[in-house]
């Protein structure tokens, strides 16, 4: 479990996040959304490490992140696996490479050990036929999946992923959104992951947290995002066409 | 007018400051390259494939141009000595001392500040805007040192690629002069041999080492911190050729007047 608790983030005085108190949950798929430029990048590099905050706490499992030492935070960042927007695959390694590469970086497996652990993985997400590739000879949607296998591979507490179906057909998204999600599961990760897809709130939002302009506007799950008379979040719940002429009709019934 | 001066002197002093910011910032790269090492069994790895990208890449085209560069510089020296009592193998001996000096060290590293340096500010800034770098950092690795230091671990053998480029500009001036007729083949090579001093080889190399580090860390500085997208890699790489030209020419000033006074 992380608590996150009234974290501030400035960039040039510019105020990007304005106080956000939240909790993201062990075992469950925790979603951030927002329209592009909320903050939701900025708030999941502040729990990667790679920002500090200017005030607020974060707290990996009860432990305050700003009290951790050097070698704890070595620690922590070993149990964390994370997914970038444009997947991040280092172009000039193959797919088993790239999955290979934090354990070859920070464990002191024997290489059999290794490989025999990313291969596992590597068939978890469905590409051993694609092992020896490398990233620009396979799809976005594949290449998402080593992104996931790179991030699951040292077996981490926590997952967190930037908008993990952007740039993905509808299909492919939503199979990922599952392997996320059934990962989360199996492993019993506290997976947190940025969406502004409107399909992978009805789909994985198991509790979600919808961030407007730096603040929390709401917090529920996709069980009562759709009762809400919030407006902000049904602006943002209707904003597509064909979730506005739904409820029309709906509405009309 | 008072107005316009005082912008003109803020904006002189603004972009002052902005330099210094970025030579801070350079130091403290330069810093992280030698701090959190990464494994050796990886940096191995890492290290023999920039020595292959990097300087055997890089041979080729030194060797091709020093060549060409060689047969100019004789062509010029023996077309501008008309006079009788001029020595013949003034040729040679010209040619040597251009080549040893300045053509090999000096210019062959204003076009490896082309080649190698936007090689290294692009392969480096797109791991930037692809968050290849960030991937890196998350994972506890100190991503300077990983991308950094086997680069500038592979420019120390610059030197290596200098002497080829010595061998080739003075064989270059050797067959221009030959195939002109400007002087005969004997005499080009007393010339070559005439009064020759190791410290000027010795000046050569130590200044091919400072570029060789000029060379590793600017580009790599420009695409590390840059910001943007795939257009902005494109213009970091242009401006970090532009200052490592400036950079590579201000310092063979300062450690010739150093060497030579
Ligand atoms: N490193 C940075 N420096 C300055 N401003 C930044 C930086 N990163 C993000 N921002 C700003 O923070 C705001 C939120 O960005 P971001 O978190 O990426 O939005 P989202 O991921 O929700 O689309 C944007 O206005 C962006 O310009
Ligand atoms: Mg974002």
């Amino acid at each position: 479990m992380i608590q996150i608790k009234d974290i501030h983030k400035e960039f040039d005085n510019t105020p990007i996040l304005k106080g956000i108190t939240t909790e993201f949950k062990r075992g469950k798929t925790n979603l951030v959304i927002g329209q592009s430029g909320s903050g939701k990048t900025v708030l999941l590099k502040i729990l990667l490490g790679l920002f500090t905050p200017n005030k607020g706490e974060i707290y990996f499992d009860g432990i305050p992140f700003s009290s951790m030492t050097d070698d704890e935070h070595r620690t922590l960042r070993r149990e964390i696996g994370m997914v970038f927007q444009g997947s991040a695959l280092f172009d000039s390694m193959s797919v088993i490479e790239n999955v290979l590469f934090p354990m070859r970086m920070l464990t002191k497996l024997s290489e059999a050990e290794r490989i025999e652990q990313a291969e596992t993985v590597i068939e978890r997400v469905n590409l051993i036929d694609a092992k020896n590739k490398l990233p620009n000879e396979i799809s976005g949607g594949m290449q998402k999946r080593v992104a996931i296998a790179r991030a699951v591979v040292m077996r981490p507490k926590y997952l967190f992923c930037d908008e993990p179906n952007s740039g993905l057909d509808p299909k492919t998204a939503i199979v990922i959104d599952n392997l996320i999600q059934e990962l989360t599961k199996e492993y019993n990760i506290t997976t947190v992951i940025n969406s502004h897809d409107m399909n992978s709130v009805m789909e994985i939002g198991e509790t979600i947290v919808f961030l407007k302009n730096g603040t929390k506007e709401w917090e529920g799950s996709n069980q009562n995002i759709f009762k809400t008379d919030n407006e902000a979040v049904t602006d943002f719940v209707y904003s597509s066409n064909l979730f506005k002429k739904v409820r029309k009709l709906y509405l009309e019934d | 007018m008072r107005d316009n001066l005082c912008k003109q002197t803020l904006f002189f002093y603004f972009r002052q400051v902005n330099i210094l910011k970025h030579v801070g910032a350079y130091f403290l790269m330069i810093r992280l390259v030698f701090i959190k090492p990464t494994k050796r069994s990886i940096m191995y790895g890492l290290v023999m494939k920039e020595i292959q990208d990097l300087i055997l890449g890089s041979l080729g085209i030194v060797c091709f141009l020093s060549f060409f560069v060689g047969g100019v510089v004789s062509i010029q020296t023996a077309l501008n000595i008309d006079s009788t009592f001029i020595p013949e193998n003034l040729v040679g001996f010209a040619t040597r001392q251009s080549i040893i000096l300045e053509f090999a060290p000096t210019f062959m590293a204003i076009i490896l500040a082309g080649k190698v340096g936007s090689y290294i500010t692009s392969s480096i800034g797109t791991m930037r805007v692809t968050e290849q770098i960030d991937a890196l950092e998350v994972m506890g690795i100190n991503s300077v040192n990983f991308l950094v230091f086997p680069k500038l671990l592979a420019m120390t053998l610059l030197p290596i690629v200098i002497i080829f480029s010595m061998f080739l500009g003075i064989f270059g001036g050797w067959a221009a002069t030959i195939y002109g007729g400007f002087s005969s083949s004997a005499s080009f090579i007393e010339g070559i041999q005439l009064e020759f001093n190791s410290f000027h080889v010795f000046y050569a190399f130590v200044k091919t080492f400072l570029f060789a580090i000029i060379l590793a860390t600017i580009p790599s500085y420009h695409g590390y911190y840059m910001k943007g997208g795939a257009l902005d890699v494109g213009r970091a790489s242009t401006v970090s050729f532009v200052w490592c030209s400036v950079v590579i020419i201000v310092v063979n000033y300062f450690i010739t007047q150093l060497f030579f006074s």
